[in-house]
């Protein structure tokens, strides 16, 4: 018998090519004669525009076209709202080009189109815009005022989206408690940073009026889409590639940024391919950020610990515009009461207008800022009631007997009722615990406070909705001369590995090793139904796909062998990239089965001669291709969730403080998380590790800092603190697997777990640290030393 | 949309240009380029060597990094008029001509040091570079994570990349 392949640690089928430097990311292909374009963007977060005058930088040598909103002719309009929700009034997306006001700082003003992009970059500074700065407002609850400057001067308020959830009764439940907590918590502007910028290339083919776009997007068919319709193109006529894509993690899902029409655009009307590449400069002044909410939120308990009650109203800063829609809000909204009972929930939220980059969503999409608030909360009534901050986490945990809990009243992101499937809360609880020796940790505590050392233990619990729909598709098909095995589907990968862990699927059904399947994907040539590689749902709905696919297409090649070797189908064993009578030597080669079944009339090869006319294998009844049936060893079906699957963990960091430098140093860092089934643990790991390191990034350094003026005042990475290696330390991860119920492999996502419980857990660590010097207050991160010296000098020290 | 050729579309700058003459992955080449062109568009737009990346082109995240004369630099930071007469070595280079991955590669597929592989030639070369320092190399967690910090990643959370470096030194035979 073949290994199995599903869960086994297979190392990835693409790594080779990466290593050794052989990747295709959009600026590594190859456009001969193309042009390049570089954006001119505005130096005001409010102004309005007086005159835009190009004609020196049109006369600039090298210089090939220049464009401002009067250029662009059916384009200058409003980009597509993607996600349209009525809690939104009036939602406002922006043109490609400014047109009348800019509304961020970066805001694209005017495209040069050069011969290359150091010319283009000189050009675009030859063009003198007049601006007649506005008024503006930073501050979220001062921009929800009467008086305050508005970013769109037709959206009172500033005020972009209300919306209000209740599930059980609140007000009951706060009637009844007996100890009432309440805090404010923020967490601030981030942005996800990939190490590829985003990048657009296009290529239009007069003779056959094909357009192909190379996009570094999370999703290639949906920008496919979008492209056929801003150019009344017919979608077989626009082919969208995502090649090799450096990263993502949310900021590439949005589209469409600028860049994505204006570059076709060019390359259509000048006969040229043209390419964008953003620089890191234009990453943190034009593409999506997020994360800023405020949260106020009241937990309302019994003296035992058990919360039977939940209040919270957040702000939410979407930026200058809203094309995402509420998603982020609304994930943030729905995973407020985390893997808790809490029966009783009110959630609002103000979405609300800041004249900065737009918020879409970044790698967890307002789960850290809900697991902020809700953990810092937990926290506190524990210290209030006098439990341990375990023990009150225990007692209020979701048991495995009431799955699936349903928080009817809440909408998940999908439009679907919240219902939490699986899980073992408890004991990954349990299992933080031990892993952190938190029954030995107050000695050890006490011991190095003694010695002049603040040690903290930092503890959060998250859930993780994941997998949503709609669908997404899978194709298999066994190719007939090397007896491989091709597979697409519809997403587009940024690293996550899908080329490997999407082949270990199929492996296991056709008895092939994961290294003779070829998974293509990013590709709309290769397959173009589908949506998009975002909310952790890769494995969850293409994986899925996929299996379902793999078991069609198993049943094919059984049938077919069995024919072959003239026994029954259950005597056919699929192993070794062959059939096989079980129990004999005899057996059939996959290519020789693809070949057979593919009714040829040329004998190409020897193989191919067993399947043409006068072969004695072909002799049939009837036509060749009896009707209904295809040819080949190929098959193509479609998972579609019938809701979120739901995956959690906990989080827990043994945390040093120095009270002098206001340094914190995390000796000890511990995750226990359950993604149900795994395909691939050490890509689980890798994935988990990675989204703990952002996490840290976000707890401790990543800053978006924009001046009272808007403009951001750390744009590039020099001063945009990314963690290297040497500020992440050793992670134990511990797995629990339960499989979901709601789909075939068992799996939920893993993709955004990682980053979720970081702050919280080093809010908590800290505190915990410093509480020789009072009741310090973390409440926001990342969390500075000068929060620390702050928090240090108001208690006196 | 219509299409339509406007006037004739230009075909270069109007830089200055100079000769620039160096050994890349042990071959000679010249070329006349802009005198402000980088080393790193050099590599991969003149010479097609799109192994390199540049992710910051402010020197900060190390993707485009290469090796000058045996050191690990910058190409973003370095013009390619700057590197006229050097030996320059770009992660090309690095495998065997079969595709042999070297150790250090073979030990970033083995520990999963890479998920986008956007960043991995730059911290490949600067693996490299140091490994072929002689001496003995510090492979404690903190002497390991000096060694990579001057490189950016952020998919990987750097523990991976740690794991391969020591276990590079291990294929090497300088654990």
């Amino acid at each position: 018998m073949s290994t199995r392949q599903f869960g086994a640690r297979v190392e990835r089928n693409i790594d080779p090519k990466l290593l050794r430097g052989e990747g295709a990311f959009v600026d590594d292909i190859p456009l001969p004669d193309a042009l390049h374009v570089a954006f001119l963007r505005s130096p005001h977060a409010r102004a309005r525009i007086v005159s835009i005058d190009a004609s020196a930088a049109k006369r600039h040598p090298g210089v090939a076209a220049i464009y401002t909103s009067d250029d662009i002719g059916t384009l200058d309009v409003e980009m597509p709202l993607l996600i349209p929700h009525p809690s939104m009034k009036n939602p406002k997306t922006q043109r490609p080009l400014a047109r009348g006001d800019v509304h961020y700082v970066g805001q694209t003003v005017a495209m040069v189109v050069a011969v290359d992009r150091y010319t283009a970059e000189d050009a675009a500074a030859l063009i003198e815009v007049e601006y007649e700065p506005l008024p503006l407002e930073m501050d979220l609850a001062k921009a929800l005022t009467d008086d305050a400057p508005l970013v769109h001067a037709d959206v009172p308020n500033n005020l972009a989206a209300h919306f209000i959830q209740t599930s059980g009764n609140p007000d009951d439940a706060f009637a009844r408690a007996e100890h009432v907590t309440k805090i404010t918590v923020q967490v601030d502007r981030s942005t996800a940073a990939p190490m590829e910028c985003r990048a657009v290339a296009a290529r239009w083919d007069a003779v056959s009026g094909e357009l192909t776009v190379w996009d570094g997007t999370q999703a290639p068919i949906s920008v496919r889409g979008g492209l056929a319709s801003v150019f009344e193109l017919d979608e077989d006529k626009v082919r969208v590639i995502a090649p090799d894509v450096g990263g993502g993690f949310g900021q590439k899902v949005l589209l469409f940024y600028p860049d994505e029409l204006l570059v076709p655009m060019a390359a259509m009307r000048l006969g040229r391919p043209v390419k964008y590449i953003e620089d890191r400069r234009e990453n943190f002044l034009g593409s999506s950020q997020e994360r800023t909410q405020i949260h106020t939120i009241e937990l309302a308990a019994l003296r035992t610990g058990e919360v039977i009650g939940l209040r919270d109203f957040f702000l939410h800063d979407t930026g200058a515009f809203i094309p995402y829609g509420i998603a982020v809000a609304q994930v943030a909204s729905t995973s407020i009461a985390g893997p808790y009972r809490i029966p009783n929930i009110f959630v609002e939220f103000k979405a609300v207008y800041t004249p900065t980059v737009q918020v879409t969503p970044y790698r967890g999409c307002g789960r850290p800022q809900a697991c902020f608030a809700l953990e810092r909360a937990m926290d506190q009534l524990a210290e209030e009631l006098g439990l341990d901050r375990f023990e009150i986490r225990r007692r209020n945990l979701i048991a495995e007997k009431e799955f699936p809990y349903e928080r009817e009243g809440l909408l998940f992101a999908d439009g679907l009722k919240v219902t939490l499937d699986s899980g073992q809360y408890g004991k990954a609880l349990a299992m933080a615990a031990a892993e952190l020796g938190a029954e030995s940790f107050a000695a050890e505590q006490a011991k190095a406070r003694a010695e002049g050392r603040y040690l903290g233990l930092g503890l959060a619990c998250y859930v993780e909705g994941t997998g949503l729909g709609p669908y997404e598709g899978g194709h298999v098909k066994i190719h007939p001369i090397t007896g491989k095995v091709y597979v697409n589907t519809g997403l587009s990968t940024q690293g996550q590995g899908h080329d490997t862990v999407f082949a270990q699927i199929v492996a296991d059904q056709l008895g092939v090793s994961p290294q003779d399947v070829i998974v293509v994907e990013g590709d709309t040539k290769a397959f173009d139904w589908g949506v998009a590689t975002f909310a952790s749902r890769a494995a969850v709905v293409s994986g899925n796909a996929i299996h379902k696919t793999a078991l069609t297409v198993r049943k094919k090649v059984i049938e077919a062998a069995a024919n072959m070797l003239d026994v029954d189908p259950d005597q056919i064993e699929l192993r070794d990239s062959a059939a096989w009578v079980k129990g004999s030597n005899r057996f059939a080669p996959l290519a020789a089965i693809a070949t057979a079944s593919n009714p040829l009339r040329y004998a190409f090869n020897k193989a191919a001669q067993a399947a043409t006319q006068f072969a004695r294998a072909s002799k049939h009844d009837g036509p060749p291709l009896a009707d209904g049936q295809a040819p080949g060893l190929e098959a193509t079906d479609y998972y579609s969730p019938s809701q979120s699957t739901w995956a959690y963990g906990v989080h827990g960091a043994i945390i040093e403080v120095d009270p002098g430098l206001c340094t914190v140093k995390i000796r000890k860092y511990v995750c226990i998380h359950d993604c149900g089934n795994m395909i691939n643990p050490m890509i689980v790991e890798g994935q988990v590790l990675g989204g703990i390191a952002q996490g840290i990034g976000g707890a401790l350094y990543e800053h978006l800092d924009y001046q009272a003026d808007g403009n951001l005042a750390n744009a590039s990475l020099m001063d945009f603190l990314v963690p290297y290696a040497t500020e992440i330390p050793n992670v134990s991860i511990l797995h629990l697997e339960t499989p979901t119920p709601l789909n075939p492999l068992g799996v939920k996502g893993v993709g955004e777990a990682g980053c979720i419980a970081v702050g919280a857990v080093v809010a908590s660590g800290v505190e915990d640290a410093l509480r020789p010097f009072g009741a310090l207050k973390f409440h926001q991160v990342p969390l500075s030393p000068n929060m620390i010296s702050y928090a240090l000098e108001t208690a006196g020290y | 949309m219509a299409r339509t050729m406007k006037a004739a579309i230009p075909d270069r700058s109007a830089d200055a240009e100079v000769d620039v003459s160096m050994t890349v992955n042990g071959e000679a080449v010249s070329r006349s380029v802009s005198v402000r062109m980088l080393l790193s568009d050099f590599l991969r737009h003149e010479l097609r060597l799109t192994g390199t990346h540049v992710g910051c082109e402010h020197g900060v995240c190390g993707c485009c990094t290469v090796l000058l004369n045996g050191r690990a630099g910058r190409s973003c930071l370095t013009l390619a008029v700057q590197a006229n007469g050097y030996d320059i070595r770009t992660i090309e280079s690095v495998a065997s001509a079969d595709g042999t991955l070297h150790p250090v590669q073979q030990a970033f597929k083995e520990c999963h040091g890479l998920q986008c592989g956007y960043c991995t030639p730059g911290m490949v070369m600067n693996i490299v570079a140091r490994f072929e320092e002689p001496g003995k190399l510090d492979l404690t967690d903190e002497g390991i994570r000096d060694l990579l910090s001057g490189n950016l990643c952020r998919c990987t959370g750097y523990l991976n990349i740690i794991a391969a470096v020591r276990r590079a030194a291990e294929l090497l035979g300088r654990a």
